[in-house]
């Protein structure tokens, strides 16, 4: 006999948000009724990591208490069972974003992905791989294009790349309003571009980039596309086939899991023809004492012994957003994020960063304070119990780029309702009078 | 807003925050060693540039430049009201004396005898994350007389 079991904080996907079903779902956090400096927690940091709820945290407890072993090795019952398990969330996370299972390979975070990536490429650049990795070898005369907008882990990399193989780094520049300049980016994706790696949704503008748009130019020229998607995923439906993207990578903490576990995603073949970035155990074929002969994807990038419980508690998040509904969360985090830029926006003195509040947004807003600085504005949130970032937002060239040092960043969740957010404006209008800005 | 927010930002941090003592570099010409240090905080991106002319074994002039927040600005004009005019030697130990109270999590209080004005950031220590804006400038000033002792 089968039993299903559904929670009974159970939110169901049908209808859209309400405030009333936020509130239930609040009831699934229970960090999310700390009281932080005697006030209770609004915690406006998804952006930088989000909240657990108790289903990913019992996966993890479950996996520790009653099927810990190690993965593809060993063959008593345990290790079958963890192995599994282990598979069972890697499926989990590749359906919740239309991918196949040997597609998805579990990294650390996307930071280690996007690693991943350019490491492969550098060693199929000094000929590992042999010919069917000739495609991700780069050398003087090729050109890896990025963003003005992007994330540190979406350039440092890059730069790195280029330096160890004599390929130059350009960029798509942004305009005032922190808008990419698509005229320029035509011109830059010359046949000798050989990566995009780009942004779907700016941390720091909160802007959706025109995927559809850019990987169109990019495979005009035969450029491989690699998306940033760790402001997404959590937040948005993505399908990986939809957007058409070579590469996707992205963080489990930013999407209700635990911290050490990411993944990237790499279209069927790609991964396969790629040199692996670490070696040892568990990614390979045959070994003699000179070489070795590697696993096809997944395994062929996951050496030695793997995040098994992270895995298993990221499949078990992706299962909660995917029994919330995606498209529910989408909304409701637009109608959050619409009501903090246009609030944002009245406030004498506040200039918001990114697009106007409407369409092509996600749910935060990064804004800076006339004659305030951001890490003050953060003291006085925090002091209200407000949890908000403040900083550069790994990204230094943006902030150059607009003229600002560190801006202060309220990014929302499923898990926020319209009174956080207006209990957050409030305590903004109040800002510049304690500093004495306004006079 | 509560008390601990009002004893972090004292209304002395919050008019030196604007008056800024000591902003601007200067040139010096004349009789004195000068010593310069930059000081950077990657968390937030705070940085300034503060030079400090010392003649006869004394503080002569401290300028500076720099952008950051409240604490750190306010600091640094603070510390420039405090160390002119001081021997060289009493600054460095005041910088000791300074960097004592702000890393003791709220357990020693400021000596108002000694730090003067400076004793009003005795609440920062509480707070770990703006420990480091409010010794930026003090860093810096001790890089400084440190680099004018040659």
């Amino acid at each position: 006999m089968t039993l299903t079991f559904t929670p009974a904080s159970s939110p169901g996907t049908e209808g859209v948000l309400t405030d009333a079903e936020v509130r239930r779902i609040r009831n699934d956090f229970p960090i999310l009724d700390t009281r932080v400096n005697g006030r209770p927690l609004v915690y406006l940091d998804s952006g930088a990591t989000s909240q657990n709820p108790l289903s990913v945290m019992e996966a993890e407890q479950e996996f520790y208490e009653q099927r810990n072993a190690a993965v593809h090795r060993g063959s008593h019952s345990l290790a079958v069972e963890a192995t599994d398990a282990y598979e069972e969330a890697r499926a989990a996370v590749a359906r919740f974003i239309g991918a196949s299972s040997n597609e998805l390979v579990w990294t650390s975070n996307a930071t280690e992905a996007i690693n991943l990536l350019a490491y492969s490429m550098s060693n199929a650049s000094l000929g590992r791989g042999g010919t069917a990795a000739q495609r991700f070898a780069l050398a003087p005369g090729d050109r890896i294009v990025v963003t003005e907008m992007e994330h540190h882990a979406n350039l440092i990399p890059w730069q790195e790349l280029a330096a160890r193989t004599g390929a130059e780094l350009r960029f798509i520049p942004v305009d005032d309003d922190g808008a990419l300049r698509l005229d320029e980016a035509e011109a830059l994706l010359t046949p000798s571009t050989r990566v995009l790696a780009f942004t779907h949704a700016s941390n720091v503008l909160g802007t959706i980039n025109p995927v559809s748009e850019l990987v169109r130019l990019a495979r005009e020229v035969g450029a491989l596309t690699v998306l940033d998607a760790c402001q997404s995923v959590p937040h948005l439906p993505v399908d990986v086939k939809a957007l058409d993207v070579d590469f996707l990578v992205f963080s489990g903490h930013k999407m209700l899991g635990p911290t050490g576990i990411g993944a990237l995603y790499g279209r069927a073949g790609l991964l396969d023809a790629m040199p692996p970035f670490l070696t040892g155990g568990s990614m390979i074929t045959t070994v003699s004492m000179e070489r070795a002969e590697y696993l096809p994807s997944p395994n062929r990038f996951e050496a030695g012994t793997q995040r098994i419980s992270q895995a298993i508690a990221l499949g078990a998040a992706a299962n909660y957003l995917t029994e919330t509904g995606m498209p529910r969360i989408e909304a409701w985090e637009a109608s959050l994020g619409a009501r903090l830029v246009d609030g944002l926006s009245r406030i004498e003195g506040i200039r918001v960063l990114g697009p106007a509040a409407g369409a092509g947004r996600i749910g935060l807003a990064a804004f800076d304070v006339d004659g305030v600085h951001a890490h003050d504005v953060g003291q006085f949130l925090d002091d209200r119990g407000i949890a908000a970032r403040v900083g550069h937002h790994c990204a230094q060239p943006l902030h150059r780029r607009l003229g600002l040092v560190a801006t202060t960043r309220a990014s929302t969740y499923l898990y926020n309702t319209t009174d956080e957010v207006d209990f957050f404006l409030e305590a903004v209008s109040g800002v510049r009078s304690f500093f004495g800005a306004t006079s | 807003m509560t008390n601990s927010l009002e004893q972090l930002y004292q209304q002395i941090i919050l008019d030196h925050a604007r008056a800024r003592h000591g902003a601007g570099l200067q040139e010096h010409r004349g009789e004195g060693v000068v010593g310069e240090s930059h000081q950077l905080n990657p968390v937030c991106g705070d940085e300034i540039t503060l030079r400090a002319v010392v003649r006869n074994g004394g503080v002569h002039s401290v300028s500076w430049e720099g952008a950051g927040c409240a604490i750190s600005m306010a600091s640094a004009s603070v510390l420039t009201d405090l160390s002119v005019g001081l021997p060289r030697d009493e600054v460095i130990e005041l910088v000791d004396n300074f960097r004592d109270v702000m890393r003791s999590r709220g357990r020693l209080e400021a000596d108002e005898e000694v730090l003067g004005d400076a004793a009003a950031f005795s609440g920062v220590s509480r707070y770990p994350a703006r420990v480091k804006c409010a010794m930026l400038a003090w860093v810096a000033l001790e890089e400084s007389l440190l680099a004018a002792n040659h």
